[in-house]
């Protein structure tokens, strides 16, 4: 009976607690501005199923899709074991679902096949960032805490198998011996191998079982309420992230409305701009951003495959794609920090450029898309750097000297160079 | 063969006041129109477009920069100042259909252009290529052969990635006859050349190399007798990149325009 009431508690407190922390997390998503991204539903709801749910974008690389696949599908289905694991912790039952007969066996002899998959693909994970040390996965923007994050979901997803694993095992070997409570059910594929690691007592089994069960659970809640602290969010993340891409031509840059009224009054006197609240032109910081950009942020998973086909990245500029969203992440959370403090409106003296993106690295973007395309869940960094670019050009007129003299020739002579319109034909006529 | 230009090139001016209506008109683009390399391959358009009997124009001294690298470096007053003044040029002119010989304007005019009121059926010469190939008006014959040749495409950004646009120019290719090897980095994966987002118009940040060398080696690994291109900044940042690694003897770096217009000997 204690233990039903701290389990009902615990769990009651980890939902509170998650629920509270996602509304943060939407709150700072809202400090974005606007941005209409509801038309064509039926076309969304399609992007989201092939590129989240489906994970279409993936096979690009297809190690790493594989380890990735076996691990998505390990966690989805194995939480069905959690919707077991919750009635029984509530009730006080134990195995509230055995009564399905092979089902039941069938189901957790491919829960274990897959936690067996998990496991070994976590470790894989591991191993690839620790010990083969890919280039992708060791960049300068992952020192630190983002380094310890992704070894921290890796090492607690290994935990959690095992504890799933060791759980099956000594329920398993309680069975055999006809301990009370624990009915014969399941089956055991992968755990029967660690039975004979395990004490023979009933007394020592059940307290592994129950510590592994207990393990387990809480684990999976702790977990959830590390996820707004973590890039792991993307589990959650992805799916919104993908409805709302873009699903215009990547070339296709946004026309920005505020500048479209100036532009025409300029040409045409007669013309009334409608009323628009003034805002700044570009972004200098994450609330000149639209709520897209800092979803975006909060979705990526750091996993670099933007930043490995960044030509400017490639051939050792400073810019990262991959650091750009990060960036736009950490000022969106130092930014809800302040809301969180001293109430919206403060001015810290930061902003997402120059405190967080320089000038070279927004000047070293070729726009040529390679990042927009490689990541597997729609993150556009390329719309962050052109909105900074937008501000350090029209607010500031802060450009390198080249391309202002080459926004001075467009606006002289109608072409980026200098050279006169009236010789604009001469290639027809010179040969 | 491709240096001379012995056709009249008509401007729309002149076809107005001819009374007359281009099915298609021809956008040829800053590069196109000035830079010496790019004039080549606007020439051979113009060919291809008088060789098949389109009735086409060009603006001429009426065309002036879509915007583009505007855009892409942050201006947004100076894009959208350009857009308006050419889209009043083209709607003046009633124009519906245009092609475009490089992807940045096409790109531009295609996807920016009507939310600021210019709708136009905008292609890019590759596209006019396949089309014409698939219509039966363009062949690969007469001209000289490519029978064997080592060719390599090197996808534009704005064409590939931006508008999928990946058929079309290996359209222009395949009926050539010629071995086309594709780069390890192609179509939605395609390397940039290093001249996008104004790239084109400043020195690059400092790193360790520049974005063409890496890409021109890539290309140099398919031994290629040709490196084929389908957008004017391409064509400059590959050029340079062939005569950096001192390779411009044995490789050449050719327009999809310029290689139809060799292989029909117009």
């Amino acid at each position: 009976m204690i233990s039903q009431i701290l389990f009902i508690a615990i769990t009651l407190a980890a939902i509170a607690l998650f629920s509270l922390n996602l509304k943060k997390v939407i709150r700072n998503i809202r400090i974005g501005k606007a941005a209409d991204r509801t038309d064509q539903p039926q076309k969304r709801m399609m992007t989201m199923i092939r590129v989240a749910l489906g994970q279409s974008k993936m096979v690009v690389r297809p190690i790493p899709a594989a380890l990735h696949f076996v691990v998505y599908i390990g966690f989805v289905i194995i939480n069905i074991e959690v919707l077991e694991i919750m009635i029984d912790g509530i009730f006080g039952t134990h195995r509230v679902f055995g009564g399905l007969g092979n089902l039941y066996n069938f189901l957790i002899g491919s829960f274990e096949i897959l936690a067996l998959g998990v496991w070994v693909g976590c470790a894989i994970f591991l191993i690839r960032r620790n010990i083969l040390k890919l280039k992708r996965l060791n960049s300068p923007e992952l020192k630190g805490w983002p380094k310890s994050d992704a070894n921290y979901i890796l090492i607690t997803e290994i935990l959690l198998m095992t504890a799933f694993l060791l759980m099956n095992a000594a329920d398993a070997k309680l069975q055999d011996l006809g301990a009370h409570h624990y009915i014969t059910a399941g089956s055991f594929p992968v755990s029967q191998f660690l039975q004979n690691l395990l004490p023979a007592s009933e007394g020592s089994l059940i307290a592994i079982e129950r510590g592994c069960w207990w393990f387990h659970i809480l684990g999976i809640l702790a977990f959830l309420n590390y996820l707004p602290y973590s890039k792991h969010f993307h589990i959650l993340f992805a799916f919104p992230n993908t409805y709302f891409s873009n699903l215009e031509p990547k070339g296709e840059f946004t026309n920005m409305q505020s500048v479209t009224n100036e532009v025409k009054a300029m040409l045409d006197p007669s013309f009334t701009p409608p009323e628009t609240e003034a805002g700044r032109f570009g972004a200098k910081d994450v609330n000149d951003l639209s709520w897209i950009n800092l979803m975006n942020a909060y979705t990526c998973t750091e996993c670099g495959r933007c930043t490995s086909v960044c030509p400017a990245n490639i051939t050792g500029k400073l810019l990262s794609p991959r650091k750009i969203m990060m960036d736009t992440r950490d000022r969106m959370e130092e930014v809800g920090k302040n809301i969180d403090k001293t109430g919206a409106g403060f001015d810290d003296g930061k902003s997402l450029i120059d405190s967080y993106i320089t000038r070279e690295e927004i000047w070293a973007c070729t726009s040529c898309n390679a990042c927009v395309e490689a990541c597997p869940i729609n993150i556009d960094p390329l719309a962050i750097i052109t909105d900074l670019r937008r501000y350090a050009v029209m607010e500031e007129s802060q450009a390198p000297a080249s391309i202002n003299a080459m926004l001075g020739n467009i606006e002289n002579n109608g072409a980026p160079w200098k050279y006169s319109p009236a010789d604009r034909l001469n290639w027809a006529k010179e040969n | 063969m491709s240096e001379k230009l012995n056709i009249e090139v008509p401007t729309m001016a002149e076809m107005i006041a001819r009374g007359e209506e281009p099915e298609i008109l021809f956008w040829v683009g800053c590069a196109g129109s000035y830079d010496e390399r790019a004039q080549k391959t606007t020439r051979d358009i113009c060919k291809i477009l008088h060789h098949v009997g389109i009735k086409y124009a060009v603006l001429g001294t009426e065309e002036s920069c879509t915007g583009d690298p505007a855009k892409r470096a942050g201006n947004e007053f100076l894009f959208q100042m350009q857009a308006m003044t050419n889209i009043e040029v083209l709607n003046g002119y009633n124009i519906k259909k245009i092609v475009t010989g490089c992807p940045h304007c096409f790109n531009t005019i295609k996807n920016e252009y009507p939310g600021l009121g210019g709708n136009y059926d905008v292609i890019h010469h590759t596209q006019l290529i396949q089309d014409l190939i698939n219509d039966g008006k363009l062949k690969a014959e007469g001209g000289e052969s490519f029978k064997g040749k080592k060719i390599t495409y090197h996808d534009p950004c704005y064409l590939g990635r931006a508008n999928g646009i990946y058929e079309a120019p290996r359209k222009a290719l395949e009926i050539l006859d010629a071995q086309l090897v594709e780069m390890k980095r192609c179509k939605s994966n395609g390397l940039c050349c290093g001249a996008g987002g104004a790239q084109m118009f400043k020195e690059p940040e400092k790193g360790n190399k520049d974005i063409n060398i890496e890409r021109i080696e890539e290309a140099l690994e398919t031994n290629p007798n040709i490196i084929a291109a389908g957008c004017p900044f391409c064509m400059t940042m590959l050029s340079d990149g062939v005569k950096m690694k001192e390779q411009n003897q044995n490789v050449q770096v050719l327009d999809i325009a310029e290689i139809t217009v060799r292989a029909n000997g117009l």
